[in-house]
């Protein structure tokens, strides 16, 4: 039913009065105007002098890309880069055995639902639940003063561990869902023919589980990793001064101290790494295979579509 | 005898499993709990719907929000799946130059963070002259949801072969004719699945959202965002119990109709 080979066969046939570019316009026009112009003109504001009250005067200067080299932001930059690591990595940790297990359950169904239900709910409302625990007036409060294990409210919030928790709580399924995917379609046989040979039991899953789901663990860590390195809501609602990442950065300069070239070159360096880090590992990994669980990824990071794809 | 090894050899990977479950579920049980709870904060004072109340029949400025939330919502999933739909077909079954730029253009914006998209359009918009509102948000809504309409529709109809559409061609059919009676009904799961995608992700933005919106152009996540900037708020516990009931119920039967029309 699904054979590439015709389709670029029928290509090649496809004659000069074919619609597709006709088709294609409006998708074209769209995202040339509002995705690629407005990146543009952050990459031209980047260099110029901030105006008065917001914008810029034309008059190209470096000063933007100076100040993110001074040691306040270069803070907040190495804050941004610890918790993504850390943040990405307790969650793959997490992931992998998750995936796992429910690719070698027999209730699949049950089990995705019991992941999807907490992702489907609204963003803000589960960074809100957080709040509702760990609040000073907070269920954990509660419980502990009503407990008499303490005598008054504890703090939780508003620090490192708080945002770390909640960006771990927040993006966990987008890394479950294509390791799952992934290791789902991973013949298990060869676990045991491995086990036969004498692998022991960790060694076979490092071994020879873990190289076949490269592209699903590449997967996950670029729908954790990239989403946190861009984090705004998260560190703005449960985190403290000391806690400010890059995303906060950019909506203060932004907003607050109108300065916006500055807040250009910040949202650059985020693109860049971004971008620098999608080519470093779909060249690590073969093009091929990112572009495939990507696209599955994304299927899955929609919200009613796993439903249909994890249906079985 | 492969039944009874299985538990044991999944030991570890079960405890992960369920204490992930547990750690994702119980921040939801405790707002629902809560939703509950008579006294506005602090401890349990006793079982009571008055937030419910309080959120059904004396909350205006919240189902305002709502009402901002849904025309954003299907209007921009309407164009997003119009526009997106049709870049599909022409990548998948067309050439035409410009083919590879297109590809790349809707595989962009779903790698960039938010804040990105977010920032680029506001300073995009400033810069045009055009001013915050509504109508700022849904064309923001638009473009994010674009590339997830394309690609879901494209996946669709890689499921068939070209040969569908030279059959249309070799028995006269007109590029319309074969668009509007042979391509678009076999891709309308696809269709579907993307219309109510772009719904989702559109009701659900913040960080976007936050950046392009204006006066007066609140929607529910905003909203939602104001209320619990400093702390708790009973009424919010009782709209997060309705919109999780509400996310369960639209999930499971899109799931169903999309079975049914796959089925078809």
């Amino acid at each position: 039913m699904n054979r590439p080979g015709d389709r670029a066969g029928a290509r090649a046939l496809g004659s000069a009065r074919e619609p597709g570019g006709l088709y294609a316009a409006p998708s074209i026009l769209w995202l040339t105007v509002f995705f690629l112009a407005p990146l543009a003109i952050i990459v031209a504001y980047s260099f110029m002098t901030p105006g008065a009250r917001g914008g810029v005067e034309w008059t190209p200067t470096l000063d933007a890309y100076r100040a993110i080299a001074n040691p306040t932001f270069a803070k907040v930059t190495l804050n941004t880069i610890l918790v993504a690591i850390g943040a990405t990595a307790v969650t793959l940790i997490i992931a992998l055995p998750c995936g796992y297990y429910m690719a070698r359950s027999e209730r699949q169904t049950l089990l995705l639902m019991l992941v999807m239900i907490p992702f489907w709910t609204n963003f803000l409302i589960r960074i809100y639940a957080w709040i509702a625990i760990l609040g000073n007036e907070g269920f954990l409060n509660d419980l502990l003063l009503a407990l008499g294990l303490v005598d008054e409210s504890v703090r939780f919030l508003y620090n490192r561990g708080a945002v770390m928790l909640v960006l771990v709580y927040t993006y966990l399924p987008y890394a479950i869902l294509p390791l799952y995917s992934t290791i789902d379609k991973f013949d298990f046989s060869l676990l045991e023919a491995a086990r036969d040979l004498g692998a022991s039991k960790l060694g076979a899953i490092v071994r020879v589980l873990l190289p076949n789901v490269k592209g699903g663990i590449l997967t996950a860590f670029l729908f954790t990793f990239i989403p946190i390195f861009g984090a705004y809501a998260v560190p703005l609602l449960v985190g403290g001064t000391e806690s400010y990442m890059l995303g906060n950065l950019i909506a203060d300069e932004l907003t607050k101290s109108r300065d916006w070239p500055l807040a250009s070159a910040i949202s650059l360096v985020i693109t860049l790494v971004t971008t620098i880090g999608v080519l470093l590992l779909l060249r690590a990994n073969g093009a091929s295979t990112l572009g495939g669980s990507a696209g599955e990824a994304s299927a899955d990071g929609a919200a009613p579509e796993p439903a249909v794809g994890g249906a079985r | 005898m492969s039944r009874s090894a299985s538990p044991r050899r999944s030991s570890f990977s079960r405890g992960v499993f369920i204490g992930t479950i547990v750690f994702l579920s119980l921040p939801l049980l405790v707002l629902v709990l809560y939703s509950f709870n008579e006294s506005k904060s602090g401890g349990w004072t006793g079982f009571s719907v008055k937030w419910y109340v309080k959120l059904f029949t004396d909350s205006p400025q919240l189902w305002r929000a709502f009402g901002n939330s849904a025309v954003v919502a299907l209007g921009s999933a309407a164009v997003a799946t119009l526009i997106g739909t049709l870049g599909a077909v022409a990548v998948n079954w067309y050439r035409f130059r410009l083919r590879g730029y297109l590809r790349t253009l809707t595989f962009m914006p779903m790698i960039l963070p938010e804040i990105i998209i977010g920032v680029s359009l506001l300073v995009f918009f400033s810069g045009v002259g055009l001013r915050l509102s509504l109508f700022t948000v849904f064309v923001a809504h638009v473009s994010f949801n674009l590339p997830f309409v394309f690609l879901l529709v494209l996946a669709r109809l890689e499921e068939f072969d070209f040969s569908i559409v030279e059959a249309a061609r070799d028995l006269g059919a007109s590029d319309g004719q074969t668009l509007l009676r042979v391509i678009l009904p076999i891709s309308a799961p696809g269709i579907v699945s993307g219309f109510l995608t772009a719904v989702t992700l559109s009701l659900e933005d913040f960080v976007i959202t936050f950046f392009v919106t204006g006066p007066g152009a609140t929607t529910l996540p905003l909203y939602v965002y104001s209320a619990i900037r400093f702390g708790v708020s009973p009424v919010i516990n009782a709209l997060s119990v309705v919109m999780i009931l509400g996310t369960v119920l639209l999930t499971w039967s899109t799931r169903n109709f999309l079975k049914y029309i796959a089925a078809k």
